[in-house]
């Protein structure tokens, strides 16, 4: 687990390689997050995988995460480990909502039905093809395209199935339920 | 006896008929039995004979009770687990709760040997097709038990994943409540299952429980109700209460 300074050194380098990519650094809990540019992502991950010295070459897990009503609302995380090390790395691309309202920051629009645009990242299935899986749930689950995937597509979900359920704005399902609570609110059934 | 003699002593003695329905009150007399119904069997037993051995010893119902009753004792369920209920299914055929004692042990792992689904867990928004086709392809008769509540309403599962309700999408006869049910539960909401193929569907339990006029359609509504709406359900009861002493004459 590299420490605070650790992880602002990796973040040094990484801008002098790849000036302007890293927009923040997070440590907490003994967790380091780099934040960065989704456009520069497989740059980054190529860089924190192949560069002597860093050897990050194990993706531990991919996944999404909807921040919504912050902006920018989404974030795809990536958990990488150096095994020899035993030093865990967390990077989190921002990555904003293209379907959601410009003139009311934090407002979707897509009320997550899957009609409007969707957030693009590069996938990075060519660096670590234990993402092929990860992607396709984080597509499935969030509306995240992956650039370049092999095979995109719903993974858990039926295939034929409309929305992006695990979106902040998707609505929860169920039905209400008659108790005596509610039984003033809730249609009777048996009338 | 003798001695060395073969140890064997035979009485002679005549044995009366037996009058029908009668407790045959020795071996001798069961023999007698038995020799008349071999007599039967062999075409020997005519007239009067032939008619008291019938009314004693063959038992006459009807065809449909007899299939009903031979179809309440004989079900195979479809080796079949959804979720966490299924653990609790699966020590039905232990012998601790055996429900080989309702003639119901024998799991089938094709449903095209199988007459009864118990649907133990919960039912995804991706598995109901599947459980649609698995019920499809049942030999009729068939039954189904939604076991649990995720089965019979969602349970905790209100969400997008989980169909609320099995009986959404395919017909189900049995709701057994719990979280997940007991094993005894399971067994009992079986029995109820075997009753409802016998023809008695065991609705009597508000009279048992003197709760005649408490379902839901005749109860009185609480808080801001109207005249209206007091006298319609004063009118529910009494129609409650007019059926259950109709159902009350007929099984009486």
């Amino acid at each position: 687990m590299p420490d605070a300074p650790g992880l602002e050194l990796i973040a040094h380098d990484l801008d002098e390689t790849a000036a302007g990519s890293v927009l923040g650094t997070y440590y907490e809990h003994g967790q380091a997050c780099l934040i960065v540019d989704p456009e520069r992502i497989l740059d980054l991950l190529r860089w924190l995988r192949d560069t002597p010295g860093q050897e990050y070459r194990f993706l531990a897990s991919l996944h999404g995460v909807d921040y919504l009503p912050a902006e920018p609302r989404f974030g795809v995380v990536y958990e990488l480990l150096n095994m020899p090390r035993v030093e865990r790395l967390r990077v989190r691309a921002a990555l904003a909502d293209p379907g959601g309202d410009p003139s009311e920051p934090g407002r979707p629009r897509s009320r997550g039905r899957g009609d409007d645009r969707l957030p693009e990242i590069d996938s990075c299935v060519s660096l670590f093809p234990t993402a092929e899986f990860h992607e396709r749930e984080v597509y499935d689950f969030f509306g995240i395209v992956f650039r370049g995937h092999p095979d995109l597509r719903r993974i858990l979900m039926p295939e034929d199935y409309v929305g992006w359920p695990q979106r902040r704005d998707f609505p929860v399902g169920g039905e209400p339920v008659i108790f005596t609570h509610n039984e003033r609110e809730v249609p009777r059934w048996y009338e | 006896m003798a001695k060395g003699s073969a140890r064997l002593e035979i009485k002679r003695e005549k044995l009366r008929a037996l009058s029908p329905l009668e407790e045959p009150r020795s071996p001798a007399e069961l023999r007698v039995r038995q020799l008349r119904a071999r007599d039967l069997l062999r075409g020997d037993l005519e007239g009067p004979a032939l008619e008291r051995h019938v009314t004693e010893s063959v038992l006459t119902t009807t065809l449909d009770r007899a299939m009903r009753w031979g179809r309440a004792n004989s079900i195979f369920p479809a080796t079949f687990g959804l979720a966490c209920c299924a653990i609790e299914m699966m020590s039905i055929v232990s012998p601790r709760y055996d429900i080989a004692r309702f003639g119901a042990e024998n799991m089938r792992a094709s449903p095209r040997q199988a007459d009864m689904l118990i649907l133990s867990g919960r039912v995804a928004i991706k598995m109901a097709p599947v459980i649609r086709r698995l019920y499809d392809q049942m030999l009729e008769p068939k039954w189904v038990i939604a076991m649990g509540a995720c089965s019979s309403s969602g349970g905790m599962f209100a969400n997008y994943a989980v169909v609320q309700g099995a009986d959404k999408f395919m017909p189900v006869d049995i709701h057994v409540p719990g979280c997940p049910p007991r094993p005894e539960a399971l067994v009992y909401g079986f029995n109820k299952l075997q009753r409802m193929i016998l023809g008695n569907p065991d609705s009597g339990w508000r009279r048992r429980y003197n709760a005649i006029g408490t379902e839901e359609w005749a109860r009185p509504a609480t808080g801001s109700a109207s005249m209206e709406e007091a006298e319609a359900y004063a009118a529910a009861r009494e129609l409650s209460v007019a059926h259950d002493a109709e159902l009350a004459g007929e099984s009486g």
